[in-house]
């Protein structure tokens, strides 16, 4: 079974007005369940749920205290390459993006991985562009020769693999899959997707559910906030979330929350998010799915991301590079977005720390 | 009270509360609630440790009279339980080892059969080992047969707080095992963990209820007190309660008078 059977019992169902007709006495209902399901969530991303905001957000930082404690884990990205034969119209690594192109030798990963795990960080996310000629298994694999001298947990934020591809990576020290379906909205997925492998809507579907076949320890998803109307994304982000708890309950499901921010000279959203709506997106996602890990980049401003941490956020990049080898290498490679919180990761862990949040920096070992 | 002793593992332990190491704002906190709490013992996360690290590292945080009890949380599979407990050891934390192996990320409730086989491998390695399980009396007694030391049943899923879920079974395992039996998990107030010391359970631990509580000192010290108390009305054998009244001029009193009667 995939998650699109399930997806094809809302084709012709109008999901963002049944949203919008959720009612206040209905919020009201819902917050007060002990478990709550598809339809309570969409209540609590409805309109009707903003003057409840307070009451849902002391429910989500009471629920994450009790699964997570006190703490945020900690992990960086590393860009090995940016190659990339896709034409993804909001990407920074666009096929037709006239930027230089790179990809590190084993060398500069291990340079990169040496300044990286100087920083106390043991968990380190690999990210590359969508070119399987550049940036092979075999090379992948041998980079995680490398990186397991460093690394204590290491994901991939790469193209979607078959369920053969994830279980190579994860003999080679693979534990932790990133996958992003961007939107829910075929059509809209089509056309931001105009060529290359990514095109294929449902094979980008189906990934999540072949990393956790292929044994990841985790599966993290999510969607571009700002392609399509938010509540109709996080609504079958959080739909797809629940479905793989319940499909594959071995496997930690984790949401990130990637905004596109309208920085000049970048892709422009054309559908705006608002802090208020990061905010109200955080705390219902953590009232429906109680264990599923929150993450937040750096994408995010430094004073959002403070606020934020005790709404139910628990796990944030910090100390961020966007860029091919961007903590080793001296030439200035392009930029797949950019960063808006520029703290180092010790500047990040002294500010939780003096707001009495434990920076974890480990959180697995490969036993 | 002052030889109620607790006996486990080849130590002696003068407190029937055991604490953990997870969720604090800072585990500078913990030597404080090692004082607090006058626990001997306490579990710590071995995924979470890095014998290596440039930072703060758990293990500094721990006074040395503990009696450290590694854990396998994050283990999925018998295999990976038995490897962080040989690594446990191989990094100097000693032989006690507390088996969680959980498959089921959605509730945290632990998996009887793989802790089982996990807890025949280490003990004929030489482990202490302690299961964590459901209150199950099937798979206690297969743990019984493993070799493990004590038993820890869950209250209610990790993290909950929401107390002693399980009595009923719980008391069926105080009954029948004939080894320790440790409460772990799902106690959140103190009154919960007197309540179970109370039925009978040999000691608690408690780890969220102390650590995510805006006072981990006073609260790990509130539940010292209550473990203390259970303790102390379990050997005092409170009576039971009953559905009937006791009449004080009971209908059969009359019975002693008789002749015969004494």
């Amino acid at each position: 079974m995939s998650f699109v059977s399930v997806l094809e019992k809302y084709q012709s169902i109008d999901i963002e007005s049944v949203i919008d007709a959720s009612d206040a006495h209905s919020v009201l209902r819902h917050l007060n369940k002990n478990s709550l399901n598809i339809d309570d969530f969409a209540t609590l991303i409805s309109p009707a749920a903003l003057p409840y905001l307070e009451q849902i957000a002391q429910k989500s930082h009471d629920i994450t205290r009790r699964y997570f404690g006190n703490t945020i884990h900690l992990f960086t990205p590393m860009y090995l390459s940016n190659y990339c034969n896709n034409r993804c119209l909001y990407c920074g690594f666009n096929h037709d993006t006239n930027i230089k192109r790179y990809q590190m030798s084993l060398d500069e990963v291990e340079n990169e991985a040496k300044m990286i795990a100087s920083t106390g960080l043991k968990h380190i996310l690999i990210l590359t562009g969508d070119a399987p000629n550049k940036a092979s298994r075999s090379y992948l694999q041998s980079c995680c020769d490398v990186l397991k001298k460093y690394f204590s947990h290491i994901s991939i934020e790469i193209y979607a693999l078959d369920t053969q591809g994830y279980e190579d990576l994860i003999q080679s020290g693979v534990d932790g899959l990133t996958i992003y379906q961007e939107t829910y909205n075929i059509t809209l997925y089509q056309k931001l997707h105009p060529s290359g492998p990514k095109q294929n809507y449902l094979f980008r579907l189906d990934a999540p559910q072949r990393g956790a076949q292929a044994g990841m320890r985790s599966v993290t998803i999510g969607t571009l906030l700002g392609l399509d109307s938010w509540r109709k994304d996080i609504f079958f982000t959080a739909l797809h979330a629940s479905w793989l708890e319940n499909e594959y309950p071995e496997t930690e499901i984790s949401i990130a929350l990637p905004r596109i921010r309208p920085y000049y000279g970048c892709y422009q959203p054309e559908h705006p998010v608002s802090d208020q709506d990061m905010v109200q997106m955080i705390i219902a996602i953590r009232n429906f799915l109680p264990r599923c890990s929150i993450t937040i980049s750096t994408r995010e401003r430094e004073s959002f991301r403070n606020n934020i941490l005790k709404l139910g956020v628990t796990k944030m990049s910090a100390g961020s590079t966007t860029a091919v080898g961007g903590h080793s290498l001296d030439n200035s490679l392009h930029n797949q977005f950019e960063i808006s919180d520029k703290r180092s990761v010790d500047q990040m862990a002294t500010y939780l720390e003096q707001n009495n949040i434990q920076p974890l920096y480990k959180d697995w070992e490969r036993f | 009270m002052q030889d109620d002793i607790f006996e486990i593992g080849g130590k002696k332990l003068g407190s029937r509360l055991f604490i953990g190491t997870g969720k604090y704002a800072s585990d500078s906190m913990i030597p404080d609630v090692c004082n607090s709490t006058g626990a001997g013992v306490i579990t710590v996360a071995l995924r979470r440790v890095d014998f290596n690290a440039i930072t703060d590292n758990v293990m500094q945080h721990i006074p040395s009279h503990m009696q450290l009890m590694p854990n396998t949380s994050g283990a999925r599979t018998s295999d990976e339980a038995i490897r962080i407990a040989r690594l446990a050891r191989a990094t100097g934390c000693g032989n006690w080892i507390k088996i969680e192996v959980i498959t089921d990320n959605k509730y945290l409730l632990p998996d009887g059969y793989q802790t089982a086989i996990a807890t025949e491998v280490l003990t004929r390695e030489g482990f202490a080992v302690f299961p964590y399980i459901n209150p199950d009396l099937y798979v206690a007694r297969d743990l019984v047969n493993a070799g493990a030391v004590a038993i820890m049943p869950l209250g209610a899923p990790i993290g909950t707080n929401r107390g002693l879920r399980t009595e009923e079974m719980i008391h069926i395992l105080i009954d029948e095992i004939d080894l320790p039996i440790i409460v772990d998990a799902g106690i959140g107030k103190p009154s919960q963990a007197c309540q179970a010391m109370e039925a009978g359970a040999d000691a608690c631990l408690v780890n969220t209820a102390i650590a995510t509580s805006e006072n981990p000192v006073l609260m790990g010290k509130a539940f010292a007190e209550a473990v203390r108390a259970g303790r102390h009305a379990f050997l005092a054998k409170a009576r039971g309660t009953s559905k009937w009244a006791s009449a004080s001029s009971p209908l059969t009193g009359f019975i002693r008078n008789h002749e015969g009667q004494s």
